[in-house]
């Protein structure tokens, strides 16, 4: 199980450059069954990167690009009247899929956002009066820009606690932004790669990492930093009871793509950041990166027991 | 417009200077009725002023008040006091000057001060009254203001006052054991406080030792404990109760006093027969340097000294309580009398009471034998209309009082009989003084002790009879009990309330209120033999008895009373935060230790497997060990199946491992 996802990784490697850190933890997000929200600037790759990891799962994959002016029925379908059959026919939006691209999801107005929200935490929608179950696996990575761009509706917490990760690209390195100049484009290199996984590899990978085994001592370290975001005044408001889930879920992925079958503090401090940095709000500061610097702070403050 | 500098600091809240002013009320209160009505009305209305400078900040003096208000309660000190010195003056400058602080207290460094000056106030209670009362009451003062300084630390927080007390309890009772140890292993300071001002001995209540009629009578309204008896064996019979005092030689016909050379010191040699009483007793600070003893003392307490008269006296004044061991005898012979004393003894006023001089001349043309002119005399006290009452007509600015009080009046009480008696015995030619003391006396049987309070003050006589050396005589005793008048105040409510509830009531409260004043009495004389009476003579037995008897063990004790503690406390929070330790992590953490020495330091929150890469990269040569040690330990600690004997190697590789 190891090798095929270190080989997922790696071929995901060869298109987005000088980034594993953050592949590797994409794919531990998915293989939670979390959904990813990648947030930084425009240009880093952010799509590319939803790109590759959908067409690497070898799944199937919608691309919504959020707009201003996107409805709620453009993303889950709308029942249209057909002469023929003389009935009202449902035709099912991008949402039917088992990945969803949703690209520059905070440019969409919130009832939009609140649409894909909603099915991101059901996994299924109701269209009509009628309740239509979403295919499995179903995840979705969306992306989106920083709060401060012009032409944005920044997500509410409440929606932005159903992400399990959120990644911040940042800048390629030297190397890799050389390497990036010098070479084809990214979107040939998409179409030419092949799946590592399947539908059904996935499926039991996703069934495999929540029997990862939690020891008691490591359920107190987690237990002990979730205490101590809430009890320290340097956050405006702790941890949530789900967002200790998701650490933990998250761990325990991690601790399956490095083949182990146990859970172990490391894990817990390397998926950290990316879970609790959109959940944790740092006294006196706007999220951003200034949060990146708070889980740190979290992880450097509480003693492994 | 000027500038105004800029306070950095947050101002107080409201509800903490409410806190504040309501500490300090309750930690002055005694003060306030103590000290001249204008400083305890100032300090109110400066109290009150602040107050209401909460609501409205503007209506707080400016600097240039504050300056003039200090300078004008200094004046005003100055005036009343005469001086800013002293306990009472310095007192009342303290409590001034603290109400003239709130007035400027702003930020939380002024709030600091005030509370600190408050626990100062709360120490200089106790130069007026080391009573348990005082000391209950101002614990839980102290508690009042660490509350208030609790509350100025969490402000900002929540407001909580009973979590603020609670807190301050608590604090407080952890610092209970500290403070027993520091009162019972400090070394204490024998002999009066040094550098405490002259006037924190305020005036005690007792004897004088001069007599003239009256004076005794105002003590005799006071319910005050004179002193405090424990005996070994059995109490002396209550005929026998005569506690000795000042002797009096001198007369100038109406006042005794002690005249010249009667403090001379003899060696004492005294016939005694029967039963020694041995007792101790506690005595409390009159300001005098009498020390009393039951007639007659055989022994010298070894504060004082005695005298030819058998005055006990001691070296120094008894500004505080003292206790000491003494031996009597009730049957005895006292014929110690210098020729030179047997002629001071018969000194008088030749031209005063003529009427007393000729009545006891008369009995002397009659009676030859001196013992019966004496029992002459004590006749006469029981035949003729003489009437013993508190509240005598006043006799002081007669020409000759004493014989108004021996033919008209007719009414007096001790002082009045005793100096009659002496004067009438002189005038007759039989060597006469007059001793005071107290006579009675009760046991109090919830601490099998005696109490002798100053309602117990008393004067008698005694004769020089040749052979019989001084004989005590007690002429106010023949008085019968029909013509005794007891009309003191007490008394007179008695007298007033028991119409109103039946006499089986009546008899039953008194009762009650008896055993009441016993309990409490009880109470208080423990409180002053191991609190207050816990001298460096009683810390030096102490220190014996537990064979302290160096300094270098004193030291050595303190560190043990004092550090002892501590470890338990330290050891109780180790053993509690590793009482459910997983061996694994002992072992690792001795691993860390070893690593740590070696200056490789784990940081709490990093990770075994993270710090093994660290050690391996700081240490290649640890490596293989650490990976060995790093797999054991996680897999002990966070695989759900460890493998079979994976503690015991763990154990092994530690124990093997050299950094």
């Amino acid at each position: 199980m190891k090798d095929l996802l270190d080989k997922a990784v790696k071929q995901a490697g060869e298109i987005i450059l000088g980034k594993e850190h953050a592949l590797r933890l994409a794919l531990a997000c998915l293989i939670a069954r979390g959904h990813l929200l990648i947030e930084d600037i425009p240009g880093v790759g952010k799509t590319t990167l939803a790109h590759v990891l959908a067409t690497i799962l070898g799944l199937k994959f919608n691309r919504i690009q959020f707009t201003s002016d996107l409805l709620p029925s453009d993303i889950l379908g709308v029942s249209v009247y057909e002469r023929d059959s003389g009935q009202f026919k449902f035709h099912p939006g991008p949402i039917f899929a088992q990945v969803i691209l949703a690209d520059e999801v905070n440019r969409a107005t919130p009832k939009t956002q609140s649409a894909l929200l909603e099915a991101m935490e059901e996994h299924q929608v109701t269209i009509e009066g009628e309740t239509r179950k979403l295919p499995e696996p179903f995840f979705v990575i969306a992306t989106q820009n920083p709060g401060h761009l012009v032409g944005t509706f920044p997500l509410p917490e409440s929606q932005l606690d159903r992400f399990m990760m959120r990644l911040e690209l940042g800048y390629p390195g030297a190397q890799a932004e050389r390497e990036l100049l010098k070479s084809r484009d990214r979107r040939e290199l998409i179409a030419g790669i092949k799946p590592a996984l399947g539908a059904a590899q996935l499926l039991e990978i996703q069934a495999q990492v929540p029997r990862v085994h939690v020891a008691d001592a490591l359920l107190d370290y987690v237990q002990a930093l979730l205490e101590f975001s809430r009890s320290s005044p340097k956050y405006l408001s702790g941890l949530s009871p789900r967002a200790g889930l998701s650490v933990l879920r998250a761990a325990q992925a991690w601790a399956c793509m490095a083949g182990r079958n146990a859970v172990l503090p490391e894990d817990v401090q390397a998926v950290l950041p990316s879970v609790v940095n959109h959940r944790l709000r740092s006294a006196g500061e706007h999220m951003g990166r200034a949060v990146q610097a708070a889980a740190s702070q979290l992880l450097n403050a509480v003693a492994i027991p | 417009m000027k500038p105004r500098r800029v306070i950095t600091e947050a101002p107080v809240a409201a509800h903490i200077i409410f806190w504040i002013i309501g500490a300090l009320l309750l930690v002055a209160a005694p003060h306030l009725l103590r000290v001249p009505l204008w400083i305890s009305a100032a300090s109110v209305l400066l109290g009150a002023w602040r107050v209401w400078g909460v609501r409205r900040p503007a209506a707080l003096p400016g600097k240039a008040v504050r300056v003039i208000l200090m300078f004008a309660a200094l004046a005003g000190v100055l005036l009343t006091y005469g001086t800013v010195f002293g306990r009472d003056a310095g007192t009342a400058l303290l409590l001034v000057m603290l109400s003239l602080k709130l007035l400027e207290m702003r930020t939380r460094r002024d709030v600091l001060v005030v509370i600190f000056l408050g626990y100062f106030l709360v120490l200089t209670q106790f130069l007026y009254s080391q009573s348990i009362f005082i000391g209950a009451y101002l614990l839980l003062v102290v508690l009042a203001i660490t509350a208030t300084l609790i509350g100025l630390h969490r402000q900002g927080a929540q407001l909580a006052p009973m979590a603020n007390l609670r807190l301050a309890s608590v604090l407080l009772l952890q610092a209970l054991p500290l403070m027993l140890a520091l009162y019972v292993l400090f070394p204490r300071i024998s002999g009066p406080l040094i550098g405490l001002p002259k006037d924190a001995f305020g005036a005690g209540t007792g004897l004088d030792d001069e007599m003239a009629p009256g004076r005794i009578s105002d003590l005799r309204q006071s319910g005050a404990v004179a002193f405090r008896v424990e005996f070994s064996g059995a109490p002396p019979d209550a005929g026998q109760r005569y506690w000795r005092g000042p002797v009096l030689w001198l007369t100038d016909g109406v006042t005794w006093s002690p005249g010249a050379g009667a403090a001379n010191a003899a060696p004492v040699q005294i016939d005694v027969s029967g039963e020694p009483v041995n007792y101790d007793v506690t005595l409390e600070a009159h300001n005098r340097d009498w020390l009393f003893a039951l007639d007659i003392p055989a022994t010298v307490p070894d504060i004082g000294r005695i005298t030819e008269d058998l005055q006990l006296l001691a070296h120094e004044p008894v500004k505080s309580r003292v206790r000491y061991k003494m031996t009597s005898y009730t049957q005895y012979r006292n014929g110690v009398a210098a020729q030179n004393g047997l002629r001071r003894a018969l000194q008088l006023p030749p031209d005063a009471n003529p009427r007393l001089r000729a009545l006891a001349g008369s009995w002397r043309a009659e009676i030859a034998d001196d013992e019966k002119l004496m029992q002459r005399a004590l006749d006469f006290f029981r035949d003729q209309p003489f009437y013993y009452t508190l509240k005598p007509p006043l006799l002081v600015d007669r020409p000759h009082p004493m014989d108004d009080f021996l033919f008209s009046t007719r009414r007096g009480f001790c002082e009045h009989y005793s100096s009659a008696f002496a004067m009438l015995m002189r005038a007759a030619g039989i060597p006469a003084r007059v001793v005071l003391g107290y006579q009675g006396g009760e046991m109090n049987p919830l601490g099998n002790y005696m109490i002798v309070r100053q309602s117990d003050a008393h004067a008698w006589a005694e004769v020089w009879l040749g052979e019989k050396g001084w004989v005590r005589v007690d002429p106010t005793g023949v008085i019968p009990p029909a013509r005794v008048e007891i009309n003191t105040d007490a008394a007179a409510q008695v007298a007033e309330v028991t119409p109103l509830i039946d006499l089986a009531q009546a008899a039953a409260l008194v009762n009650a209120w008896q055993q009441l004043r016993f309990g409490w009495d009880a109470v208080n004389n423990t409180w002053n033999l191991w609190v207050l009476g816990y001298s460096a003579a009683r810390q030096q037995q102490l220190f014996t008895q537990l064979g302290l008897d160096s300094w270098t063990k004193l030291g050595l004790g303190l560190l043990v009373a004092l550090g002892l503690p501590f470890l338990f406390v330290a050891a109780h929070m180790l053993l509690r935060r590793s009482g459910r330790r997983d061996p694994a992590v002992a072992l690792y953490q001795r691993y860390c230790n070893k690593l740590a020495r070696a200056r490789i330091v784990r940081r709490p929150s990093e990770g075994a497997l993270d710090f093994a890469l660290r050690v391996a990269r700081l240490r290649p040569d640890l490596a293989t060990q650490t990976n060995l040690i790093t797999a054991l330990y996680c897999a002990l600690r966070y695989s759900p199946t460890p493998p079979a004997h994976a503690l015991r190697q763990l154990r092994q590789f530690v124990q093997a491992f050299r950094a």
